[in-house]
């Protein structure tokens, strides 16, 4: 019997960078759209599309069910920040919940079938220098320009503070990216074993894979996104103390 | 004679960045062993603590998985290393 192609499994495994969807040219330079940046963009009108409809025609009593839920959300994030970095810093509330936010659902997305946002070197990269200049200034606020330079006589604390966003943003890279080579080295497996024993349509690649998408996608993406945001937190209010 | 000979060259250069580059990796997923020590230990901590006072066990098991997801960071590096090696191998492009 014919297998139409979407039921025939994967026979090659796919692992590379994300996939060139188009290109444009301006001034001489190539800009590559790839898919990673029309999902992120994708993301983003939907997380802005969310929210709107979550604080749309608030009221000063609240009335309606979607009120309720985004003062709760508002709530866990100023909770977070006070029982983190102390309450003179709730002006960072909406930073984190929106870092928190693009990662989890940009880890998430992988769960539909699309390539994870974060499974790109860039995104995470991103992230982390955003990061390390928060942190960077806040110590300049801190110290001025002197004293910030004073610390970096002992050239120890030049690899410190260089090795924090590359840790951060291979530490999200590595596990988001090595989950999904893992996922689609075990599709590859199973439907190997589907054609091995004779089947035509690979009917291994059916359950096991969702079980370990509990583990590589739900848990980890979740994991690391709560662990970018707390290590954020952490830094920038250890840069912003004076000690 | 000569061409035939410099087509094997190749293959063999080839052969051996490919063979370094398994080899490469191997030793790369040692580190491995880290993580495995170091968070094996702190789970063993979190248990005492939840033993000594079973009250403060949800702090103490987000705190243990926070600082287990920490520590694992070095062997993800090492995973990473792993994986280039084995599917993107750049030293295939500079033969």
């Amino acid at each position: 019997m014919k297998v139409p192609e979407f039921l025939s499994g994967s026979h090659e495994v796919q692992i590379g960078g994300p996939k060139i969807v188009f290109h444009f040219d301006v001034f001489g330079i190539r800009i590559n759209v790839t898919e990673t940046i029309i999902i992120s963009w994708a993301i983003l009108i939907a997380l802005t599309l969310l929210v709107l409809f979550l604080t749309h025609n608030m009221q000063k009593k609240p009335v309606k069910k979607r009120q309720i839920i985004a003062e709760y959300l508002v709530g866990m994030v100023d909770n977070l920040i006070k029982n983190t970095m102390g309450k003179k810093f709730k002006s960072f509330g909406p930073y984190i919940a929106a870092l928190f936010a693009s990662s989890i659902f940009g880890s998430l997305v992988s769960l539909v079938g699309l390539r994870s946002v974060t499974a790109d070197y860039s995104t995470t990269l991103c992230w982390a220098l955003m990061t390390f200049i928060m942190i960077e200034t806040a110590k300049i606020k801190t110290s001025g320009i002197g004293g910030y330079l004073k610390q970096f006589i002992n050239p120890l604390n030049i690899v410190s503070e260089v090795s924090t966003p590359v840790s951060m943003s291979f530490r999200h890279f590595g596990n988001v990216a090595g989950g999904m080579i893992i996922t689609s080295l075990v599709y590859f497996a199973l439907t190997g074993l589907s054609n091995a024993i004779g089947l035509a349509v690979p009917v291994f690649t059916v359950g096991i894979p969702a079980v370990l998408s509990l583990y590589f996608d739900l848990f980890s993406g979740f994991m690391q996104a709560f662990i970018f945001i707390m290590l954020t937190m952490i830094y920038i209010e250890s840069a912003c103390s004076t000690e | 004679m000569h061409y035939a000979g410099g087509r094997m060259e190749n293959i063999m250069e080839r052969a051996l960045v490919l063979a370094a580059s398994a080899i490469g990796a191997g030793l790369a997923m040692i580190a491995g062993i880290g993580p495995g020590i170091g968070e094996g230990f702190a789970v063993g901590k979190a248990c005492e603590a939840i033993g000594r006072q079973p009250e403060s066990s949800g702090a103490v098991t987000r705190t243990m998985f926070i600082g287990c997801a920490v520590a694992e960071s070095t062997g993800i590096y090492a995973f990473v290393v792993a994986l280039i090696l084995m599917f993107i191998n750049p030293f295939l492009g500079k033969l």
